[in-house]
């Protein structure tokens, strides 16, 4: 059972596996492996604990009801395979910081913070205009050849190079 | 189809779980769950996140086609337009340049004890999912339903039968693999 504790298998490997578990997601729940709906699904749910009923009178919540579904448990899963999988590794440990960040950006955890969260929110936004992320477009869209997911795909990837290498290359 | 196994609602939480459990096992197996990978991706010094992309799309593409075959699955493409894909897309490539992760691996990350991605990410995601919520309405007409196509898969497209579009996808993305192992990235 060595190769559940490595660090790293081939990312064929893990590709693989991706593909076989979104065969395994469309015979046994007849759905596509995605992440996004789940953040818009939680959201929901805290604004309810907020504003009480009336979030279910939002166009966009009655689409999306804030409720927990088969893809917030894959969600909630994923949280809990890559942390088994860390910790079988011995890879698993608090960090503010990546490596890559602090070697071009600096040690600060609150600069680090501010992007990140920045980040997320015009990430978070994005997905739900676009009406999927890198799994559900990205890998479920184009594997059963949607246009959409295609084309998402292909946009998420140019705006976040061309993202990437403007902090990279041009404000750093 | 297993159509008496997909309404049960208790068992499909058990099976996604189970499913997600196995998902963020593999993505931290590959470094996906990793900022420095996935920047090192966006940068196009690393090609660990689009080997794992690629494949994983080369297997369910074959797959999933063959159990539609079978009558084991049927498609659920979503709907989109070039207003909500392309836009929509571009605004989240803006925003996995900054964050480093997306809304998967973020989960991924935090469950290996990125506290960036936890705090920041995690939350920054929430946050504007929830903004979404609050235009929704607005965009709609304007912007989401320009260009609409709906759920068109290529084959629907092109008119063809859809093994007419899986084996070149599937010879072309064998390639790209190729090419990035000769090139060495």
């Amino acid at each position: 059972m060595e190769w559940l504790t490595m660090d790293c298998w081939s990312p064929y490997a893990v590709g693989i596996g991706i593909g076989v578990l979104s065969c395994l997601a469309f015979v046994l729940s007849d759905k596509p492996i995605g992440c996004s709906t789940a953040f818009a699904r939680t959201s929901g749910m805290l604004e309810k604990l907020l504003r009480g009923k009336k979030v279910h009178e939002k166009p966009y919540y009655q689409k999306f009801a804030p409720v927990v579904d088969w893809e917030w448990m894959l969600v909630v899963g994923v949280i809990l395979g890559a942390f088994l999988s860390s910790m079988l590794s011995g890879t698993f440990g608090s960090e503010w910081v990546p490596a890559v960040w602090q070697a071009s950006v600096g040690p600060s955890p609150a600069l680090r913070w501010v992007v990140a969260l920045a980040g997320g929110v015009v990430m978070g936004f994005g997905a739900r205009w676009a009406g999927g992320c890198t799994s559900g477009h990205g890998i479920s869209g184009t594997l059963q050849l949607a246009v959409s997911g295609w084309l998402a795909a292909v946009s998420f990837f140019a705006g976040g190079i061309a993202t990437a290498m403007f902090i990279y290359y041009v404000l750093l | 189809m297993l159509t008496n196994i997909h309404s049960r609602k208790p068992l499909q939480l058990v099976v996604g779980l189970a499913l997600g459990t196995a998902f963020g096992f593999l993505l931290q197996k590959g470094g996906a769950t990793r900022y420095d990978v996935i920047l090192a991706q966006l940068l196009l010094k690393d090609f660990t996140v689009v080997k794992i992309m690629l494949s994983a799309v080369l297997t369910g593409m074959i797959g999933v086609h063959v159990l539609r075959s079978l009558g084991l699955a049927q498609l659920h493409p979503k709907p989109g337009s070039v207003g909500s894909s392309v836009i929509g897309g571009l605004i989240f490539g803006v925003g996995f340049g900054m964050l480093g992760y997306c809304p998967g691996t973020v989960a991924g990350a935090a469950g290996q004890g990125a506290l960036d991605a936890l705090l920041g990410g995690v939350v920054g995601i929430l946050i504007g999912a929830g903004l979404f919520a609050a235009v929704f309405h607005k965009i709609h007409d304007p912007i989401l339903s320009k260009g609409w196509f709906g759920e068109l898969t290529l084959p629907e497209l092109f008119k063809v039968n859809p093994w007419v579009v899986v084996v070149p996808v599937a010879f072309l993305i064998a390639i790209l693999l190729a090419c990035m192992e000769r090139a060495r990235v």
